[in-house]
């Protein structure tokens, strides 16, 4: 490699030049207080003219009807209940396939299994969504008949495919973490492979293993365009997989598909229900930091 | 051996082995399904016409033209404004900024904001670039909104590159008398260029199929005309997809799966052009 040696770089504009990308870097938290100050701005707005024991209080929605509600809860419900469906898919999937690349599979298979399970995470949301509504929902259909057109079961299942990547590779990187000595300690006292799986090398990696699939709560609670395809719009207090729910951030998408001039009380109403959605994934989001930090503690 | 109780530790351990398999094997399949589904729905309405026309309200004249332009416009713009900031941070955080307070604080933000619902940078973008900034339910506000989305990807990945650099090679540098940034530019960038080449464009290639973000900046689903200037109003791929699956009538889902397949091919197209770039830009440097 050339090096040119020119001692004519005057220190001002080396200075200058630390400068501009040090600003690139704070661009970054520009946008954090962006994010902050725009939906604190909206959201103190939307309180002036919606009173907090109603949002809070309240167990109906309907901010776009005649007579308006804003009670929160149905949205929160429909959020939990389809992030709820998604884990359930996606945690024991995602845990095996764990395991299978971390304890079982050749480094051959392993180098293009893996990449094969991310492409799930590379897809875009909106083709899930096509496959939910298009698919899912009438192979469910035939197979209960109380699942209607739009439901929460078909859109959480098929959330739940698109994070198994997520928790897989995690975890895996959890497992993989865990010394050799402890599988081989388990194994000389002659416990049988899964034994030696289940009851060693699972619980040592548990810190990394709840990390990731907090982190994949939060991802599913986040999670917009499946959901707003295939769940539905109908925001209600349920806990029926088989009917129509709608989550925050489908509602989200209703206002903004329609026209909302800002100011209005709709137009401030998005804004707080993504202040909701804000605190709840932030706050997974921490824990799921704090743990993983834990995890690499013990890992060193 | 035919020790019974080898035996009845046999089994349960296939059975084990059979469920880890079949974790893997289960979603891989799902995912075979889902793009067969997608080409024998929509591959028999891709032709010239389906990529030249404009929306109609006939799903057999129903064309994607606007919105395909629209997301190469978006995606031109998005890389413009993420990439150069994405690796000048990028380069702040590991060639200049380590062990600093700010750094740190900076990092721990990105972490963050990495995992902020895409849904959340589209309020941003309405209340910053749409309105405060009065860019209008234009391309730029698009463009600018999907830039701070990748902005942390393009970053992390960036780092990465950088870290693969061996310090020897800084410190000959230095030894023969560079300055700081004499270091960055000719010794640590073409050593990193590629690495950083690959996270960026597969960071776009993710962008293209963004839909939240955009339907709340404001994309259109029925456009006439084609933009022709960075505050144009505009629609994208994925919009579009979402209007036609959203509709009731069977021709129009038709639609969808070829816009998908449209859509999908670009984004293979661009992951290509990633491992390509890389592997070109890796031979040149040995």
């Amino acid at each position: 490699m050339k090096v040119e040696i020119v001692g004519t770089a005057k220190p001002r504009s080396e200075r200058l030049i630390e400068k501009a990308l040090a600003a690139c870097g704070f661009l970054s938290i520009a946008v954090t207080l962006g994010i902050l100050f725009t939906l604190a701005s909206e959201t103190i707005g939307f309180f002036k003219e919606v009173s907090f024991g109603q949002f809070f209080g309240d167990t109906q929605w309907t901010p776009l009807f005649s007579s308006k509600h804003f009670g929160i809860w149905p949205l929160v419900s429909g959020t939990l209940l389809t992030a709820g469906i998604a884990i359930l898919v996606a945690l024991p999937l995602g845990l095996l396939a764990a395991v299978y690349l971390s304890e079982f599979a050749s480094a051959r298979s392993r180098s293009f299994l893996k990449p094969a399970l991310e492409v799930l995470a590379g897809v875009p949301t909106i083709v899930y969504g096509f496959f939910a509504l298009i698919v899912v929902t009438p192979i469910l259909q035939s197979l209960f008949p109380g699942v209607q057109g739009f439901n929460a079961l078909s859109a959480g299942m098929v959330m739940g495919i698109m994070i198994i990547p997520m928790i897989s590779s995690l975890t895996e990187d959890a497992l993989r973490a865990v010394p050799d000595a402890l599988r081989e300690a388990s194994y000389g006292l002659g416990a049988s492979k899964p034994a030696t799986i289940l009851k060693v090398v699972l619980p040592a990696a548990s810190s990394g293993i709840i990390a990731s699939v907090l982190l994949a709560v939060s991802r599913a609670i986040g999670e917009t365009m499946i959901v707003a395809i295939a769940a539905g719009q109908q925001a209600t207090l349920t806990v029926d997989p088989q009917g129509p729910v709608q989550t925050m951030t489908a509602f989200i998408v209703q206002v903004s598909m329609g026209d909302t001039p800002a100011g209005s009380l709709e137009y401030r109403t998005i804004f707080a229900v993504a202040s909701a959605l804000f605190v709840m994934t932030f706050a997974i989001n921490a824990v799921s930091q704090r743990i993983a930090r834990k995890y690499r503690g013990y890992s060193a | 051996m035919n020790n019974p109780q080898e035996t009845r530790r046999v089994w349960p351990e296939k059975l084990f082995y059979g469920l880890c398999l079949s974790a893997v094997i289960i979603p891989l399949g799902i995912l075979v399904l889902l793009l067969g589904k997608v080409g024998m729905d929509g591959v028999a309405r891709i032709d010239w016409g389906f990529i030249t026309h404009y929306p109609s309200r006939l799903p057999a004249r129903a064309g994607i033209l606007p919105a395909m332009v629209g997301s190469i416009y978006l995606i031109g713009l998005t890389a413009l404004i993420a990439v150069p900031v994405g690796i000048g941070a990028a380069i702040y955080l590991q060639e200049y900024g380590k062990n600093s307070r700010w750094a740190d604080m900076i990092e721990l933000n990105i972490a963050n904001l990495a995992g902020v619902p895409s849904i959340i940078y589209g309020l941003l973008g309405l209340g910053f670039f749409v309105r405060t900034l009065g860019m209008g339910r234009s391309l730029l506000a698009g463009a600018c909104t999907l830039a701070l989305l990748i902005l942390p990807v393009i970053i992390m990945s960036a780092r990465e590159a950088l870290r693969t650099v061996p310090d020897r090679t800084r410190e000959a540098a230095y030894g023969l008398g560079a300055t700081q940034w004499q270091v960055v530019r000719q010794v640590v960038l073409p050593v990193a260029m590629p690495g950083m080449m690959t996270g960026s464009i597969l960071a776009i290639s993710r962008a293209i199929g963004e839909t939240a973000p955009l339907i709340v900046v404001g994309a259109l689903t029925y456009l006439t005309f084609l933009p022709n200037s960075p505050f144009s109003a505009f629609s994208a791929l994925p919009i579009q997809i979402y209007n036609w699956v959203s509709r009731p009538q069977e021709a129009f889902v038709t639609n969808a799966a070829s816009g998908i397949i449209v859509l999908l091919v670009i984004m293979l197209v661009m992951n290509s052009l990633a491992i390509l770039l890389r592997n070109r830009l890796e031979r040149r440097l040995k």
